[in-house]
């Protein structure tokens, strides 16, 4: 039970303040505990929990992937390209969705091969994905899908949206793959200390572009997700999104050096980030300070969830 | 007298116009502690470094066993046996006492960890070595000094080592862990091991080593017998004094 505690202790606030946000909200607006405003939450929460999964792995490796915004409106362009050509809907999203984990192994590649800093190497990524997205498309979105294409994003399965289902399956795959599997303990051991998995005789490089490749995939997903919801692939899609991302993984305790990390967290920030939004809405307060909320919540959620290791180093 | 289980011999390595080493050769027995001793620039570390794979020599022959090689790869000398307990430590700080251990040698099916099977495995080998830590759940940052240095070398024994290389392993350390490292060094020659210690601390040297290789300049220049020996004349030659 106590070990359960000190593992658990920020997740556990997490859920706190999640509790807490709700209750504060349902007192504020009638509307907020509607099955219809929670459906909404949850189908808005799918695209940033799907990719800040990916983002979980990245970060745990003490990495960083900028590009997946940019792979969103990426894949979602060549998915709505393909559909437009003829191309089978399911066919075109797997394609898609190779073509994303193509763009997350490219990114690996470079950042072990070519010990490029991810940083640089994920920032030149989305740069180079966005210009040749505006170049091909003459910055026009592309719409008109199948109807089995839109039901990836819109159609529900019983009560519950398509996404809502994708996004809860791949966070549960991915805390599996985080906690409990080699690759995942080695994604974790190269984040806290890359030189001793190395010495361990561990191909780290190999490992490396798996995770970027992993979250790639995610963000593809992402973009599948937010392209059939809209039924039009738009140029634009995704932008931003990366930040949103981060800021749900950091939230969720994943710490920026890498090695510390864990889904669930991830998957509750997301959901208070977007209850927040959602509130926010609901209560007719202006978008623009929904991002002032968020920046001042990421703030002060590392500020808690470093203050331990401050308190360990003395500095 | 017994086949010297690791035989280094005629080792060159050179990094740009810096000769390392220049025919370096140094012989380990099993159930010995071998330190070796030298300034800093002796090429100790480049000596160590070739054994366990992180350095290809220019020249010269690695035996190992009944094995013969020319280079290694950290892989290759972990599959012979040849361990290294690095004076980082190599150890994951936010990672559990049993991640740190298993590290690149996980117990899993299919790509799962078998978790309960590796802690019950890491308590066992923590017990057998009589190295104390509590909880093998715990992050090894949390730990002391002597226990860390602990799992560091819990690790080298549950990899199957035959060869136990220590570089500084007291470095930064209390008494009291200090000599549970030193105990701990001892059991492994005790039991059969081959032990190499570096080590710049002469009374450690001359407390646990059986041997000692003097390096100086990128060669070795004299091994003896410890009991034959005394650290006057290990210094003196260590500095040039000696005139060897």
């Amino acid at each position: 039970m106590k070990r359960f505690l000190r593992e658990h202790s920020y997740t556990l606030l997490l859920v706190g303040i999640l509790i807490v946000t709700i209750v504060i909200l349902s007192i504020a607006s009638p509307y907020f505990l509607s099955w219809k405003n929670c459906r909404n939450i949850l189908n808005q929460s799918a695209i940033y929990l799907v990719l800040s999964v990916g983002m979980t792995f990245v970060i745990c490796m003490g990495e960083i992937d900028l590009s997946v915004g940019a792979i969103i409106g990426f894949s979602g362009m060549i998915m709505g390209m393909l559909c437009v050509a003829g191309v089978p809907s399911l066919l075109a999203v797997l394609l898609g969705l190779m073509v994303a984990s193509a763009i997350g192994f490219t990114n690996g590649f470079l950042v072990s091969y070519c010990k490029i800093n991810s940083f640089i190497v994920t920032l030149a990524m989305m740069t180079i994905l966005r210009g040749v997205i505006l170049v091909w498309t003459n910055a026009k979105p592309i719409y008109g899908f199948s109807d089995i294409f839109t039901f990836l994003g819109s159609g529900k399965i019983g009560p519950v949206n398509v996404p809502i289902v994708l996004s809860l399956l791949i966070a549960a795959v991915g805390a599996v793959i985080l906690h409990k599997t080699v690759l995942g303990n080695y994604c974790l051991f190269c984040g806290t200390n890359e030189l001793a998995a190395n010495r361990a005789g561990i191909n780290v490089r190999k490992y490396k572009i798996m995770i970027f490749t992993i979250c790639g995939l995610c963000a593809g997903i992402a973009g599948l997700i937010v392209t059939a919801r809209l039924n039009s692939a738009e140029p634009l899609a995704g932008q931003g999104y990366e930040m949103d991302a981060i800021a749900a993984t950091i939230l969720g305790g994943t710490s920026m050096q890498g090695g510390k990390g864990n889904v669930l967290g991830t998957v509750i920030a997301c959901l208070i980030l977007n209850i927040l939004k959602n509130g926010l809405v609901l209560l007719s307060i202006s978008s623009h300070y929904q991002e002032v909320l968020t920046g001042a919540i990421l703030i002060v959620a590392v500020f808690i969830s470093e203050s331990n290791k401050r308190k360990r180093s003395e500095v | 007298m017994q086949e010297a289980y690791i035989r280094a011999e005629n080792l060159y390595k050179d990094f740009g116009h810096v000769q390392a080493l220049r025919g370096a050769s140094v012989f380990a027995y099993e159930g010995e502690v071998l330190a070796i001793v030298g300034d800093n620039g002796a090429g100790k570390s480049t000596l160590i470094k070739i054994i366990s794979g992180v350095l290809t020599p220019d020249r010269g022959e690695i035996h190992i066993g009944n094995e013969v090689f020319s280079s290694l790869s950290t892989r290759k000398a972990i599959e012979a046996g040849v361990s290294t307990v690095y004076q980082d430590l190599a150890l994951g700080n936010t990672m559990d006492v049993t991640s740190n251990l298993f590290l690149g040698n996980e117990l899993s099916r299919f790509g799962f960890l078998r978790k309960k099977e590796m802690k019950a495995e890491a308590e066992k080998l923590l017990e057998s070595l009589d190295i104390r830590i509590p909880d093998v759940t715990q992050p090894v940052g949390n730990l002391s000094g002597g226990q860390r240095q602990g799992v560091a070398v819990a690790r080298l024994v549950n990899q199957g080592g035959k060869v136990f290389i220590f570089d500084e392993p007291t470095a930064a350390m209390g008494i009291n862990e200090t000599n549970a490292v030193l105990t701990l060094i001892r059991r492994l020659a005790d039991e059969g091991y081959v032990v190499i210690v570096i080590s710049h601390n002469m009374p450690q040297v001359f407390n646990i080593s059986d041997r000692i290789c003097v390096m100086r300049h990128g060669q070795v220049i004299k091994e003896l017998r410890t009991e034959d020996t005394s650290m006057d004349e290990v210094v003196s030659m260590i500095t040039g004094a000696a005139g060897i």
